[in-house]
């Protein structure tokens, strides 16, 4: 699948030469965003869901039900809000943005019987992102912007059982997991995604899927995008949740060739250091970084500063440890404007002399 | 020629294949085929037994598991998927790679889409056809897996040597050219067969996987080479002691041949050396078709085997009338442990606990010989035989002290834990060995993480182990930036436990420069294992340790001292006058010798007996820590006695070592058409000009003596006269691994450490008389040359072979030119680590100057200025060139 030719060709030499160049930003955080503006169950409706289901569509269960906290049901009802967003991560001085689709998939709607959304969240997060980009990259010629296709985890693990009592047991199947992964990415491919990222990986499986999806459908299409892989380090045992340590998870996905690999969420940028060194060391490819703002107090809020953060920040990239860097959750475009400019003049990091051609 | 990539797999752990694991065990009871036990587990539902199986496996030291469902009355598809579910959430059994086995597409398929971490596919071929097996290849690498090639194609599996080798070639075409599969993620399986069938085609299956082995790794120096081993003695089924002997023959001489994977019963190999010496020979002639009543021969003596015991008569000494106690503390002063295992079990039984053992009798045998030690009335060898002696008796001692252990609780006292490391990079670890034994004799935890351990590692295990201190060791001189740089990590981390630094390279000054000020706890360079007790000793007590850091620090903060005020002392000269001081000949009438065999020429399985008689001995004893030259050291007043005494015993190995050949000792040389460009020394090699670059002195020296560098002793290339350089690489550690395992196994250091020391002579004594030969016969500008040993020793010889990375050629990165222009890796099984450092560790390489006047020298301290010019040069930063010339800088970079 390497062998594909890219489907934006400009696009990808475009980015490889400032990734060349310095460090690249990614966007903070989407929903501490939209928490911000307090919406109500109406605020999350709007016309086309008034009555809790989707009023353009043949629903085979009767009456509707709570929409509140489908955030990514925003890119539909709310699109200027996700604009605004985008917006504010551009200004704060990020290359990258990120689409508003983390739970926009098949499996994660389901809960609020959506699942027939899954292509069209996709597809509209993405035009809002790239639309985000093209705006401000025809503003700022000498620095383009780009649109990550985001592809989360879903709601279920692939290798891990949900029932004690029966280790043997799995709530989805790869086959379900690779389903809804095409579906989902052929969505951000279609609205314009400049690369695809696969992140939050709590179960190196359920990522395994969503590769192997990417894949097939690169093949189909016959051309394909930059793909990033992003895992999450669960806690200080330094292990994912599916229990693999970070050099065991870059092994395991090392096959799909990515244009970057990285660590997100679950720590803050300190503990997470360790971790994004190992990758530092072996990857072939770039390494990518996106940490919480520190761990949740005891009100489950995110408190690490702007400073804070981009002082530790500042210290993974003074020892050439980055080549692109952003927040997840609890941080803020004052979050990422200090990160920005934390890391402006450290030189990125610079890709083994082994390293093929990457993706 | 780029560096060989690794292939790497994982499970929730890494699996990184480097040829440091020589052979990787692949379980095979976890598969229905094979195990009639597992098949009955399967077939019965019993998956919760059947998973005690995988643990037992990996516990027995299997690194993969092989699974496999293939069995008619068995739904092999769901079985497969149940049962790697199940492993799945055992984290100790889960920590390795699956190998997914069968020979279905489809259970293969169901099998990998279970698989978080990156397995193998066990297998795929062209049985069907070249399109069929590329689909399958493609989708093995979209699940992200490695794959296990069989040598089977259209017209039926290969049994011949010439058909395996033509059919894997085939494969590997197809797999790198039609699909960019990686080179080091195929395995192939030559197919295994029965041998001793009775069937005449069948006795050459063994010596044709055997050859076909050989000739694939020559090939495909990155691939590996697998197979099911069990197959091979099929005809000897119910004489698992004939069985044995068989597999342990077929792979000895396999492994030798490069196959470095197989589907083996991890807990079940017999060691080669440990045969019955008929039994031995028998089954070699089976194995390696020596003769045509091979099979006849081996089924006459095969009976005998079936019940066996081996018994050993012994007779008994005077010192073994004595009591119990007094029996443990003789076997432990004079290292003796043929009884110590009965004497131990006896203790065990006068006493109330089996710790009181320990803390009674043996600790006291092993005071007495710290004592001798500190006396200086005991030497290391004899510690760390005594350290045998002592192991022995703790492992008879353990399954006793656990269980009393877990009855009361009781953990007994250790005077501390300490965590040691061969740094990242470097892959030199006898001293540290040594100083392992040293402390375990003194009753320290010792976890000894071996070679080539990254600080993470270090530090986490530092972390989950509770260690009272981490010890680092090293011999090249990259590892001292490493040893920094753990240092750096361990302040970030905010660890407290003391930091200790040895080996050979280290120093007081470095590590008060360069290590102590980036860790504020205690930080403390070991001078040598003599001295490694009294310091961890110090710095675990709470008495002590204050008054010894207090000691430390300020003898720390006077080297600094004087290092800032060094002042202007010995002045360098400026680069430019540096190199108008170049030492020069009358080059118009110079005739450089051409080389009698100019190219590259490679030495396979070169004699041992003949590099034996150019051994150097005085380093040595030196590893030993016995000091004084070879041979006046065997009659010297102090030590005579223990010096001899260890020369025996290297002598006994040395014998076994070349008459059994232990150690394969192989070599690359060549020669290139070389003229001087200034500091640098321009080459003709196949691809083109190649640059050497050197460095020059910048010492102030009086006129008469030049301030040399090695392109010094090259014509300048304005003379447009046909000179040369040569290169060589060789090594004498190939196949070391399996002796210094069944060393280890039998906790057996001091067999192991002489082993070590041995090997790194007789890679020494080979570059010795490579350079003989050289200058005798391949270059051949000394063809009447005759020297004794004691004056090739002395280096009263024309001309020198320096080593990157030594006084005359300071940077340790040049031998990634000479191992691209001899092809090292491929010629000759030689590795470059990350640091630079050689793989296997008996190893040597450098250049050849004939010049008359060529010398070794030191080229000392630099200034900035040749830094810069060295860097440009190289095409680095001066970051970068400052980095890999620390030891010669003559300012602080910071």
């Amino acid at each position: 699948m390497s062998t594909l030719p890219w489907l934006h060709p400009d696009r990808v030499t475009l980015l490889e030469q400032a990734l060349r160049e310095r460090i690249l930003i990614l966007d903070g955080a989407m929903g501490t965003m939209l928490q911000g503006h307090a919406l109500d169950e109406s605020g999350f409706r709007g016309e086309r869901f008034a009555h809790g289901h989707d009023g353009h569509h043949e629903h085979a269960h009767p009456g509707g039900c709570d929409l509140k906290g489908n955030n990514d049901l925003l890119s539909l009802t709310r699109p200027e809000l996700i604009r605004g967003v985008h917006q504010a991560y551009l200004d704060a001085g990020a290359d990258l943005v990120e689409t508003n689709t983390f739970n926009s998939t098949r499996i994660s709607q389901a809960d609020y019987h959506l699942e027939h959304l899954a292509y069209e969240l996709n597809l509209e997060g993405a035009r809002l992102a790239r639309a985000a980009c093209d705006a401000y990259g025809a503003k700022t010629p000498d620095k383009p912007r780009f649109a990550i296709g985001v592809l989360g985890p879903t709601s279920r693990t692939a290798s891990l059982s949900p029932d004690v009592n029966d280790p043997g047991f799995r709530n989805v199947t790869f086959e379900e997991l690779a389903a809804n992964y095409r579906e989902s990415a052929a969505g951000l491919i279609d609205g314009g995604a400049d690369v695809v990222m696969v992140e939050t990986i709590f179960d190196t499986l359920n990522a395994k899927a969503a590769l192997f999806a990417l894949s097939e459908l690169f093949r189909e299409r016959g051309a394909r995008v930059p793909v990033m892989i992003s895992g999450t380090i669960t806690d200080r045992s330094g292990r994912t949740l599916s229990g693999q340590t970070a050099e065991a998870f870059y092994y395991s996905v090392a096959h799909a060739r990515p244009l970057a690999v990285g660590l997100n969420c679950a720590l803050g940028a300190a503990d997470l250091r360790p971790h994004v060194q190992t990758l530092a060391d072996i990857a072939d490819c770039y390494v990518s970084t996106h940490p919480n703002a520190g761990l949740p107090n005891a009100f489950a809020e995110y408190d690490e500063t702007p400073e804070q953060m981009a002082s530790v920040i500042a210290g993974f990239a003074r020892d050439g440890l980055l080549n692109l860097v952003g927040g997840c959750c609890g941080t803020t475009p004052a979050h990422i404007a200090a990160i920005a400019e934390a890391v402006r003049y450290c030189a990125p990091r610079r890709l083994p002399d082994t390293s093929r051609e990457a993706a | 020629m780029t560096t060989i990539r690794h292939t790497h797999l994982s499970g929730l752990e890494p699996l990184v294949l480097t040829p440091d694991l020589l052979f990787v065990n692949v379980g095979e009871r976890t598969n229905v085929t094979g195990s009639a036990q597992f098949k009955k587990l399967i077939k019965e539902d019993r998956y919760e037994e059947a998973v005690e199986v995988a643990r037992q496996q990996v516990a027995n030291g299997a690194q993969i598991i092989d699974v496999n469902m293939d069995e008619g009355l068995i739904d092999s598809e769901a079985a497969m998927v149940r049962f790697l579910n199940l492993i799945a959430a055992e984290p100790d059994i889960a920590r390795v790679p699956v190998m997914v086995d069968s020979s279905k597409w489809s259970v293969i398929e169901a099998g990998l889409r279970c698989l978080q971490g990156k397995g193998i596919v066990n297998s795929i071929s062209m049985k069907e056809g070249e399109e069929s097996f590329l689909e399958q290849a493609r989708k093995v690498r979209q699940y992200g897996a490695a794959a296990v090639v069989m040598a089977f194609d259209e017209e039926g599996q290969a049994d011949t040597c010439a058909r395996k080798v033509e059919i894997c070639s085939r494969a590997y075409a197809l797999l790198t050219e039609r699909l960019d599969f990686p080179p080091e993620d195929i395995i192939f399986d030559p197919n295994i067969f029965a041998i001793a069938t009775g069937i005449e085609e069948h006795n050459n299956y063994a010596v044709d996987f055997i050859e076909a082995t050989r000739e694939l790794k020559r090939r495909f120096p990155a691939c590996h080479v697998s197979g099911g081993v069990s197959n091979v003695s099929f005809s000897f089924r119910g004489n698992n002691v004939v069985r044995e002997a068989i597999h342990s023959v077929f792979l000895y001489h396999a492994i030798k041949a490069g196959m470095d994977m197989g589907i083996v019963n991890a807990g079940a190999l017999a060691i080669y050396d440990d045969l019955d010496a008929e039994l031995r020979e028998r089954v070699e002639d089976v194995v390696l078709n020596r003769r045509p009543d091979a099979t006849e021969r081996l089924l006459e003596i095969a009976d005998r085997y079936k019940s066996k015991k081996g018994e050993v008569v012994v007779e008994n000494l005077a010192w073994r009338a004595r009591p119990v106690r007094e029996r443990l503390a003789h076997a432990l002063v004079h290292g003796i442990d043929q009884y110590v295992v009965e004497d131990t079990e006896e203790a065990r039984q006068q006493c109330t606990r089996p710790l009181d053992v320990i803390e009674g009798p043996l600790m006291d045998g092993m005071n007495v010989v710290g004592d001798l030690f500190g006396a200086g009335k005991m030497f290391l060898p004899q510690v760390v035989k005594s350290a045998r002696v002592m192991k022995k008796a703790v492992a008879h001692l353990l399954p006793y002290i656990e269980a009393e252990k877990a009855r009361t609780g009781d953990t007994g006292k250790s005077n501390g834990k300490i965590v040691m490391a061969t740094v990242k990079g470097d892959v030199h670890d006898i001293g540290k060995n040594i100083v392992g034994v040293v402390l375990r004799c003194n009753n320290f935890d010792v976890v000894d993480l071996g070679v080539m351990v990254p600080a993470q590692k270090i530090l986490d295990t530092a972390i989950t182990e509770q260690a009272d201190m981490i010890g680092l060791s090293g011999l090249i001189t990259p590892s001292l930036e490493e040893m920094g740089h753990v240092a750096r990590e361990m302040q970030r981390r905010g660890f407290t436990v003391p930091l200790l630094i040895g080996g050979a390279t280290t120093s007081r000054a470095h590590t008060a420069l360069k290590i102590e000020p980036h860790y504020k706890s205690p930080c403390v360079w070991v001078k040598d294992a003599s001295r490694a007790v009294g310091v961890a000793q110090s710095l675990v007590s709470k008495e002590l340790i204050d008054g010894f850091m207090a000691k430390i620090r300020a003898e720390y903060a006077e080297v600094r001292e004087r290092h800032r005020h060094r002042g202007p002392g010995k002045q360098l000269v400026p680069l430019e006058k540096a190199r108008a001081q170049r030492f020069g000949c009358d080059w118009a009438n110079y005739a450089p010798p051409q080389p009698a065999r100019p190219g590259i020429t490679v030495f396979d399985d070169y004699g041992l007996a003949e590099l034996r008689e150019y051994i150097d001995w005085t380093p040595f004893f030196q590893a030993w820590e016995l000091a004084g030259h070879y041979p006046a050291i065997l009659t010297d007043e102090v030590v005579g006695p223990q010096a001899t005494e260890l020369f025996g015993d290297a002598q006994k190995m040395l014998d076994r070592i070349v008459a059994e050949r232990w150690l394969t000792a192989r070599a690359v040389i060549g020669f290139w058409p070389a003229a001087s460009v200034l500091d640098d020394i321009e080459i003709q090699a196949d691809g083109g000009k190649v640059m050497l670059h050197h460095l020059r002195q910048q010492a102030d020296k009086p006129v008469e003596r030049p301030n040399l560098c090695l392109s010094d002793f090259v014509t300048p290339k304005e003379y447009g006269k046909p000179d040369w350089v040569g290169g060589f690489a060789v090594t004498a550690g190939l196949g070391i691994e399996p002796h210094l395992e069944r060393f280890r196994a039998d906790n057996d250091d001091y067999s192991a450490i002489i082993l070590k020391a041995l090997a790194d002579r007789l890679a020494e004594a080979f570059a010795e008389r490579m350079h003989e030969r050289v200058r005798r016969e391949f270059w051949g500008y000394a063809p009447h040359e005759a020297l004794d040993n004691q004056a090739l020793i002395a280096e009263k010889y024309q001309g020198v072979r320096p080593a990157p990375g030594y006084p005359a050629c300071p940077d340790h990165t040049e031998k990634t030119t000479l191992f691209r222009l001899l092809d090292v890796t491929a010629n000759t099984g030689i590795e470059l680590t990350e640091g630079f450092a050689m793989y296997p560790a008996a190893a040597v390489s450098g250049w050849y100057f004939s010049h008359p006047d060529s010398q070794y020298f030191v080229v000392g301290r630099l200034t900035r200025a040749q830094v810069e010019d060295y860097a440009l040069r190289k095409g680095w930063t001066r970051e970068q060139a400052e980095r890999w010339l620390a030891s010669n800088l003559d300012y602080d970079p910071d």
